[in-house]
Order: C-alpha cells, then structure tokens, then sequence
C-alpha cells in the first residue's frame, strides 16, 4: 500500500449489535433477545449476555427459547434501524482514521496505518476504542492486523493483535471458518483434517485449488498478506443543515426573518453546489429558557431560491412563541430531491412556479396532501375511473378519454323505490317527487372481480340516464343480481 | 333557436361572484370553460358530493382542476383569499355551508381585486352575502329533445339590472348559448 509505512487494519465486531442497541434505548435487566420472524417460526436473532449464559442461542425458536427460560423477555428486531446505528458508529470511528468501511452487518473495518501514533501507538488507541465502545454500552471484539482478513479473523475468532509481518503466527491456531469461508467449505475441509490455519498454510496448494476452487487459498493469501485487499471507506453524505448563534436573543419577527433570510442563502449555496433542491425545511429556534420551537416548512416541489422560500416561511415563523428571546438559529433541510441546473430561456413562464407557490402556501394552512389533482386511471367502474392525488407529488396529466356520457357531480349511491328493470316512472329523491321524462340506457357495467369492493357486492349495474320533467337530471343504477333501484350522480 | 351572448357572462374578472341552485356545479364548469387557466375549488372534506372528472371533461380541462380539502369553513375562507389574491389560479370556487359575515365578505372582495382573478361561492339558497358582485340561481330545465338546457336567473347585480334566461351549454364551441324559453 504506503512504500515504507506497514499496512495495519483494525476489525471491531460488534457481536451483539441488535440487542445492545435496543438495550441502551430501552435498559431492562435479566435475559433478552431481539426476535426475527425466519421461515414462519420467531427465532432468537440476537441475544445478551445473560440469556446467552442461559444456554440459549441463535437461531432457536421463540418458544423453545421460552420452555428453556421463562424469564426470557424479547422484542422484534428492526433491521432497518441496526443498519442505521452501524452508520452512526462508522462516524464515530472515523475520529480514528479516516478510512472506515463497514463489515457486513455488524461490523467495521478501520485502515489506522499512519494514523496510531496520534493515540500514543496501537495499544493506546485499541483502548481508547474500547473505553469508548464499553461507556456507550457496546459490547465489541477487536482485532488489529496488517491485513483486512486477519483482522476479522481476530476479531471473530482470537480477539488479539497481529504483530506487524507476523501473520501467521497469531493466526495459525484459528480454526479455517476464521478465513471468512463459507459452512459448505469449512465443514469440508475439517472431514479432511485441516482444522487450523497453520494445517492450511503448510497444505500443498495445487491439490487445494483443484479441489475447493480458487476461493480457500484467495482467502488465505488475503489473510497472510500475500494478496492486496481493499477498505472502502463510505462517503458520508452531505448535510444540509445550518445553525447561527445570537450574542444578544432576539424575539421581533422581523429579526427572525432576517436570520433566517442570512441561513436560507447559506444553506441554498450549499444546495446549489451538491444541484440539489429541498422538499422539507425544518428551523429550529432556541430560546434563552433553553426551550425548542420548530417550524416546519413542506414545500410543493423541490426548491433551492432563498427569495422564493422564505416568505413561505412568514406563516408558520409568525406564530411561535419567542418566550424572553431566541438565541440560536438552526435550519435544516430534512428532506432533498435532485434539482439539475436547467438553461433558462426567455419562453419559459413563471406561471407553474406560481401554482406551486400557491400550493406550498395553501400547505402550510391545510396540509399539503389535501391539496389534490385529478388523473386519469384504467377501470370502467365510475368512481376508480379516476384519482385524485396529492398536486404536489404529481404532474397534470391528459389522456381523458370519455366515451359514454358521466355526470358533473358523484356521491355514494343513494336508493330509491322501484321495481322492474326499467326506471320508474315516479320515484322520491332527497324528499323531491320527481317524474321521468326520458330514460337513457342501459350501459351495463359489471365489477372488477380482481377488487374486493364493498360497495360492489350488488352485481353488475344497468346505469340509466333519468332526465326528469321537473330538470334534475340523475344518473340511476338498478342490479338485477339484487333487485334495487340507487341514485348516484348527477348530470350538468 | 335564436342565439346571442348572454350579459354578465363570463362574470367580472376581480369580484366575488355567488351561485345557488341544483345547478351550481353546471354553472361552474361552464365558468371554468370560459376563464382559461387553472382553477382551485376549495370543499369541505365532509361533502359527499364530490365533482366527476369524467363529466367535467365535457365541459373543461379537468387537468387544470386543483381540489383542496378542508375541514372548516374558516380554513376554506383562508384559503380562498389566499388563493384569490396569489394570481396563480383565474378561478376559485368555493363551497360555503355556513352564512358568511360582512366582513369575511368583504375581506373576498378585496383578495379577489388584488389578484384580479375570479372568485365563486356556491352557496345554499338563501344564504347569500351582501359583499357579493352578481348572485346567479341555476336550475336544469326538461327539454323534449335537448338534455343540456338550463334555466340562469340574475337575482342580485351590483353593476347592472336582473334578469332570467334560458341557456344551453353549445358543446362544440364550447361556450353557453342563450335560447329561448322552452314551450312547456
């Protein structure tokens, strides 16, 4: 790697990553396990340290787990929010080095050549991890190599150090499934007697290739440092997020607009440099008191114009409560979307932004998923014939095709007197008498049997247009499968 | 069938305008055919009547329709004004359920002036307010051969005299033309 600076690799495995986690969230006493629902049975998917000396494992059913020991309390593990507390603690680690990448779901891998002498060497730094990890109520294994391999191997297998170039011997007693082998292989090569790393190493390696493939002496060499293997340190995304601290608090909305206006700029260059544009602002105002105000701001599309934001901002900002005055700032923009440069030409009307202003605005008073417009959809039954969806997640959209005659006005299907398949002459509506003068119809229109629609267990309807001589004009549905006449709309 | 234009029709852009009737919803698509642009109707979330896309097609674009749904009158009337007043959309129509005050009359009237845009109250009979410009009473008229009559009466105008017509909405050129009465 570095002409002249050893390679050195740290491995930390978090062996009880899920329930720590949820440990420190919600601290409870005795034994625990987090469970995962595994091929229609619960099974235990990570367990603490008193439910491990109970002599439960991983990968037992709930309820054996729970015959065993009855003490036993448990939870659902949430993968998602694991993975997210493993992002957490790859930042954590990268006051270390900068190189850190994950490994696999619960653990990290940490390149800290050149970077040990900052911590007083390698011993002091392992140390200084684990005070850390012990404070924050993790439990973890550490092993310390020159390679990548052999830090995991240590990590999982020896929880030991490597001194720098002597490979081998601190991994020679470690059993082959430390070579990060899969079961099929390991249980293999154990039937043939190479129980340890050091039987591997002194194998003769044509015999091992033709037999296993080219995968066990890969791993070996990227073990022993013969073959090079990378770390991929993740990026850490970008954070749009800005904050101002007053030396005197500030309580006129005038002067919170300011701030505002002053953070708005800063976080809208910032945007324009990553071509990004903000869904959701968040400002958060602190008060002397220490007390927290927050004012969220959706948007109707994604935005990255302090002048056009922040008098949308005037609302929400004007009803806090600034107590004895505010004294710090932040704002955040919690939620982005990809928003390319685009060339700006003199045909372009500002006439859609203004909608989408105006849908921001009616937002920030309504709620900005009651704000809808209508699209197309693909179904004959007139209700789902069309959506309505949220205007500011959606684009208009043509293609409404209508090929027999509907009514302006829809509600639910509303019965009347009748009887025949025929409209009835006379029939009471809404406490009108009303008499039909001309019947158009029928258009039959059978339910899509692929919905289970409450409102379709009738059958098939015959629509009938009624004009009536006294000038409504209705829309009417008899179901022969299930004799009655409804009302359900209303023409123009 | 003698046609011409009928007065007062488009309504006066800048003003606040009230419709009432049965055929309230008829009234309004043939407005939103004829002022170009979006429209907002602001309901209440409570309604059941709700208006079909599919039969707005007839008369207008029902991609230009915005739908906002409230839960109170006072947030419909908040958003009206704002609405009315950002020039964004050429027509806001509003449902109304309770009788308006002079003042929340008034404060359309203003919304309305500063966006010169268009604004519809469709109100219950009877629940009119003064601030209005023009109130209009609609009801669908029975025609023997013709399905797309109706009876528009004038029954308040700030800037002129009442009246009461017989109107059919033209299909093809989409625009209301005045006919005369149907022989009963």
């Amino acid at each position: 790697m570095f002409d002249g600076i050893a390679r050195r690799v740290v491995s930390i495995w978090f062996h009880r990553l899920a329930s720590d986690r949820f440990l420190r969230q919600y601290p409870l006493s005795g034994p625990f396990a987090l469970t995962i629902k595994h091929s229609n049975a619960n099974r235990l998917y990570c367990l603490n340290t008193e439910a491990a000396q109970q002599g439960l494992h991983q990968g037992m059913s709930h309820s054996d787990a729970r015959a065993f020991c009855p003490k036993l309390q448990t939870a659902p593990a949430d993968l998602y929010r694991d993975q997210q507390f493993l992002l957490t603690l790859r930042r954590w680690a990268t006051r270390y080095c900068p190189w850190v990448g994950l490994e696999g779901r619960d653990g990290l891998v940490l390149d800290i050549s050149g970077s040990s002498h900052l911590f007083g060497g390698e011993d002091n730094m392992l140390s200084d991890i684990r005070t850390g990890l012990t404070r924050a109520g993790l439990s973890a294994q550490i092993g310390l190599a020159d390679t990548r391999g052999a830090a995991w191997a240590l990590a999982h297998f020896g929880e030991g150090q490597a001194a720098p170039g002597a490979m081998l011997p601190a991994l020679k007693d470690l059993p082959v499934a430390a070579l990060r082998l899969d079961v099929k292989t390991t249980t293999a090569l154990i039937r043939l007697g190479l129980r340890k790393i050091g039987d591997l190493a002194t194998t003769p390696r044509a015999p091992l290739t033709r037999r296993f493939g080219p995968n066990v002496v890969m791993r070996l060499d990227q073990a022993l440092g013969q073959q090079v293997e990378e770390i991929t340190p993740l990026a850490a995304p970008p954070h749009y997020g800005v904050r101002m601290t007053l030396p005197e608090p500030i309580g006129l909305i005038d002067d919170v607009m300011a701030g505002t206006k002053r953070l708005l700029t800063r976080l809208c260059a910032t945007l324009k440099t990553h071509e990004m544009g903000a869904r959701v602002f968040v400002v958060t105002l602190r008060r002397v008191d220490q007390g927290h105000q927050e004012v969220e701001l959706r948007l109707a599309r994604p935005l990255r114009d302090p002048l056009r934001i922040l008098p949308l901002f005037e609302k929400g900002l004007s009803e806090i409560d600034a107590g004895f005055g505010i004294d710090q700032l932040r704002l955040e923009a919690t939620q982005t979307e990809a928003l390319p440069a685009q060339q700006m030409t003199h045909v372009a009307t500002d006439s859609d932004d203004r909608l989408d202003d105006l849908i921001t605005r009616l937002g920030t008073r309504i709620g900005l998923e009651n704000i809808q417009r209508f699209l197309p959809a693909d179904s004959h039954i007139p209700e789902r014939s069309f959506i309505t969806s949220p205007a500011a997640y959606s684009t208009a959209a043509s293609g409404w095709v209508c090929r027999n005659p509907r009514p302006l006005c829809l509600f639910h299907p509303e019965p009347i007197a009748g009887g025949g398949s025929y409209p009835p002459t006379h029939f009471r509506w809404r406490r009108m008498s009303l008499t039909t003068g001309r019947a158009t119809g029928p258009e039959r229109i059978t339910p899509e049997w692929w919905f289970d629609d409450d409102n379709w267990r009738s059958g098939l309807r015959d629509y009938w247009r009624v004009e009536t001589t006294q000038g409504r004009r209705l829309w009417l549905f008899y179901t022969p499968q299930n004799p009655g006449w409804y009302v359900q709309g209303e023409f123009a | 069938m003698t046609t011409s234009t009928l007065p007062y029709f488009p309504l006066k852009r800048g003003r606040v305008h009230e419709v009432c009737g049965p055929g309230s919803f008829g009234f309004l698509a043939a407005l939103m055919a004829q002022t170009c642009g979006p429209t907002l109707w602001i309901r209440e979330s409570h309604r059941p009547e709700y208006i079909n896309p599919m039969g707005l097609g007839e008369f207008a674009d029902p991609s230009q329709m915005l739908v906002a749904n409230v839960t109170h009158q006072t947030d419909g009337l908040a958003s009206a004004e704002e609405a009315l007043r950002e020039r964004a959309v050429a027509l806001v129509a509003i449902d109304i359920s309770k009788p308006l005050s002079l003042t929340a009359g008034r404060r359309l009237q203003l919304a309305a002036k500063t966006g010169n845009s268009t604004g519809l109250c469709l109100i219950p009979e009877g629940m009119g307010s003064n601030a209005a410009e023009s109130r209009w009473r609609c009801r669908p008229l029975f025609h023997a051969q013709d399905s797309t009559h109706f009876h528009w009466s004038l029954i308040k105008n700030k800037s002129g005299t009442v009246g009461s017509w017989h109107v059919r909405w033209n299909r093809t050129s989409r625009r209301v033309d005045m006919v005369s009465p149907v022989s009963e």
